[in-house]
């Protein structure tokens, strides 16, 4: 029987890991997702995997490609400048084709930035981060029991793809404690890795590698690749829709922005705006099929981020010119209002903010607080 | 033929020619790590992790499971493949750039981990692949393609001294310097690699062992002149012998 | 009696194995491999070698094999 309790985001992804059969954990503190590490520390002993705090993110990531090598379900985490550093390894382990969970628990950026919630990674982890042609399998929860249940189903995915897979968390998601329902057991799919580098006993050596030094190799080892980033968009696009039925503006939001922006949405249709909400769960692959579908219904989009438009240029590539795609973001750790969202639906399909003159913003001559 | 054959091409290596210059000792390491494979049985209980540099193809040259890993992060790959596999024999194989360079802090963190694995470092204080630049173990006064004057400590510093280096550390328990430029040398190297290897399999711990090599090719001598070089000018500024055995 | 086989499509002619000989059985053959390099031959006339392996030993391309 599932139980329900209360978690941190973090300790959910760390719970989740082990559920899904994670082994092995490389990583370096960083907030905020320094609990994932600490937890990791506790209970990898106990279930008989690894853990090792690293020197660094490059170590780490590293540790993960030659711990990944052996065919064990392993994982590293870190936040966004930390993960910066990680790039160069995680094209090595997307090309050598190694299964991997990686895990980036957002921070305000550029820079050192700060240690508040962004969604600035977003260009980063979807379109490539490291060097060369390689696309990483990205989801992004919005709750704790998606913390848990998403990082589980990572190592599936990740080793039925032989491929690293991303899940792009924020800092209100790692450190946010809500009710979860923790399954009492997870359903993974072991498969055999024949190609795993163990010993070469009863069969020839194996090499993992990412160096093809012919250039008609490295094409083809590219062609590979796309081969199964287009079988990843047949199969693994993830998403959810909520009152976008009858709306005439859809908000596209994930992670902690769908959140706020479902509160300003429920806010909205108080008020009798029809606007609905379009999350991307798997961000690489995209769910572009189901926006462009709205769009040709009439709908006008909202693009809701922590970061100055990201998402963004992926909803307009997916509407494709024929939807009016708006935005509306913060950045820098600062997280945006409901009402500040709301004010921006106003202002697309409603009324404009202080329309009744009396300078407020909430349209019906109540004061509202809106920190900007 | 007559009598019996006493010396042939080790199984742990590969039939694949290497793909080093004439004379590189790149070829004569690979030899001595494969027959300590071979003698100690270990062939298909191996994982190997290469390094970029010339020897960046080693994973074509052995029989053995081998991953080629970034540069400078063997020592890290390494530690990956060990701790998921405690019972598989690990090593890692680097040259001067990749070891004491960009991957400094890897190998100074495994060692100071006392991580179980086996590291072959092969020092030649240049960048052979890249086309003879500055190593980290240049020594003060050589000439390289990027100090075409010679090593000048105001402005490139001096050399890393490795195993004097990771000497102060707790972690490893065997530290090793030799020289495979003679016929005692060549066997004094197989034997720091066997008791390295050996090291690793009684669960001691981070077994290191740093070997004098040449680069005909970049130090634009022939290959008997790098040996020379190395017994009478490298061993001055990277003395052989024991730093830690515990 | 001792001897040695050099394989003179692996040998790149660095001569390493001609100055560890220490009874100098080997020298540079005329001529060139199928690679283009030169190579090494063993000429030991009246059976001096001791097969003490030195050769193959400083050899880095494992281009030689030694009886006794």
């Amino acid at each position: 029987m599932a139980t329900k309790t209360l978690m941190k985001g973090n300790e959910a992804i760390v719970r989740g890991a082990i559920a899904g059969g994670c082994r092995g954990f490389f990583g370096y503190p960083i907030t905020p997702q320094n609990e994932i590490p600490e937890y990791m520390s506790a209970l990898m002993p106990k279930i008989g995997g690894a853990f090792v705090q690293a020197e660094s993110e490059v170590a780490s990531i590293n540790m993960v490609y030659g711990a990944a090598s052996t065919g064990a379900r392993v994982m590293t985490t870190s936040s966004s400048p930390g993960i910066s550093l990680m790039q160069e390894g995680i094209s090595y382990i997307a090309t050598a084709e190694l299964p991997a969970v990686i895990v980036n628990v957002q921070r305000g950026g550029p820079g050192l930035g700060n240690i508040a919630a962004s969604q600035a990674d977003y260009f980063q982890t979807v379109k490539g981060g490291g060097h060369g042609d390689y696309k990483l399998l990205t989801l992004a929860p919005w709750s704790i029991t998606e913390c848990y249940n998403f990082t589980a189903m990572a190592f599936d995915l990740a080793d039925k793809y032989r491929a690293p897979v991303m899940i792009l968390a924020d800092a209100i998601i790692g450190q946010m404690i809500e009710q979860i329902e923790v399954p009492e057991k997870v359903e993974t799919h072991l498969v055999e890795k024949p190609w795993a580098t163990n010993g070469c006993k009863g069969r020839k050596k194996n090499v993992i590698n990412s160096l093809y030094i012919v250039p008609k190799d490295l094409e083809e080892m590219n062609l590979k690749l796309q081969a199964k980033y287009a079988l990843m968009s047949e199969n693994e696009v993830r998403f959810e829709k909520t009152q976008t039925d009858d709306a005439d503006l859809v908000i596209v939001a994930y992670g902690a922005t769908a959140r706020i922006s479902k509160t300003a949405i429920d806010l909205a249709r108080k008020e009798g705006l029809k606007v609905g909400l379009f999350r991307p769960i798997s961000l690489f692959p995209y769910p572009s099929a189901e926006l462009l579908e709205m769009a040709e219904q009439g709908k006008k989009f909202l693009t809701v981020e922590m970061s100055h438009g990201q998402m963004l240029e992926d909803v307009k590539l997916a509407v494709n010119g024929k939807a009016e795609v708006s935005f509306y973001g913060r950045s820098g750790g600062m997280v945006p209002n409901p009402l500040e969202v709301l004010d921006k639906i106003r202002e697309l399909v409603g009324k404009s903010n202080g329309s009744c003159g009396c300078g407020c913003c909430c349209g019906k001559g109540k004061k509202m607080e809106v920190s900007k | 033929m007559t009598g019996t054959k006493v010396f042939e091409r080790p199984k742990a290596l590969s039939d694949i020619q290497h793909s080093y210059c004439a004379g590189c000792l790149h070829g004569v390491m690979h030899r001595i790590v494969a027959e300590v494979i071979d003698e100690m049985g270990l062939l298909e209980n191996t994982v190997g992790v290469c390094p970029v540099g010339c020897s960046v193809f080693m994973y074509d040259y052995m029989s053995c499971d081998m991953i080629e890993a970034s540069h400078g992060r063997a020592p890290a790959v390494a530690t990956g493949v060990k701790r998921m596999l405690p019972d598989k024999f690990v090593f890692a194989y680097q040259g001067d750039g990749d070891l004491a360079a960009i991957g400094t802090a890897e190998t100074v963190h495994a060692a100071a981990r006392g991580e179980n694995i086996s590291v072959i470092f092969i020092n030649n204080g240049t960048y052979g692949m890249t086309g003879g630049q500055m190593a980290p173990t240049t020594i003060v006064g050589e000439k390289r393609t990027t100090c075409p004057n010679g090593r000048d400590p105001k402005t490139a510093g001096y050399p890393i001294k490795v195993c004097e280096l990771l000497a102060t550390l707790d972690g490893p328990s065997y530290i090793t310097r030799v020289a495979p430029v003679s016929a005692a040398g060549i066997n004094q190297t197989k034997m720091a690699v066997k008791k390295a290897f050996q090291n690793q399999l009684d669960g001691k711990g981070f077994s290191f062992v740093e070997v004098l090599s040449n680069c005909p090719t970049h130090w634009k001598m022939k290959p008997i002149e790098t040996f020379k070089w190395i017994e009478e000018t490298a061993t001055v500024h990277f003395p052989l012998g024991v730093f830690v055995d515990r | 009696m001792a001897l040695i086989e050099i394989n003179k499509e692996l040998c790149k002619g660095c001569e390493l194995c001609i100055h560890f000989c220490p009874k100098k059985l080997i020298e540079m053959a005329d001529g060139f491999n199928s690679k283009g390099n030169r190579f090494s031959q063993f000429k030991d006339s009246d059976g001096s070698c001791i097969g003490c392996a030195l050769c193959a030993k400083v050899c880095p391309d494992v281009a030689i094999e030694v009886w006794r």
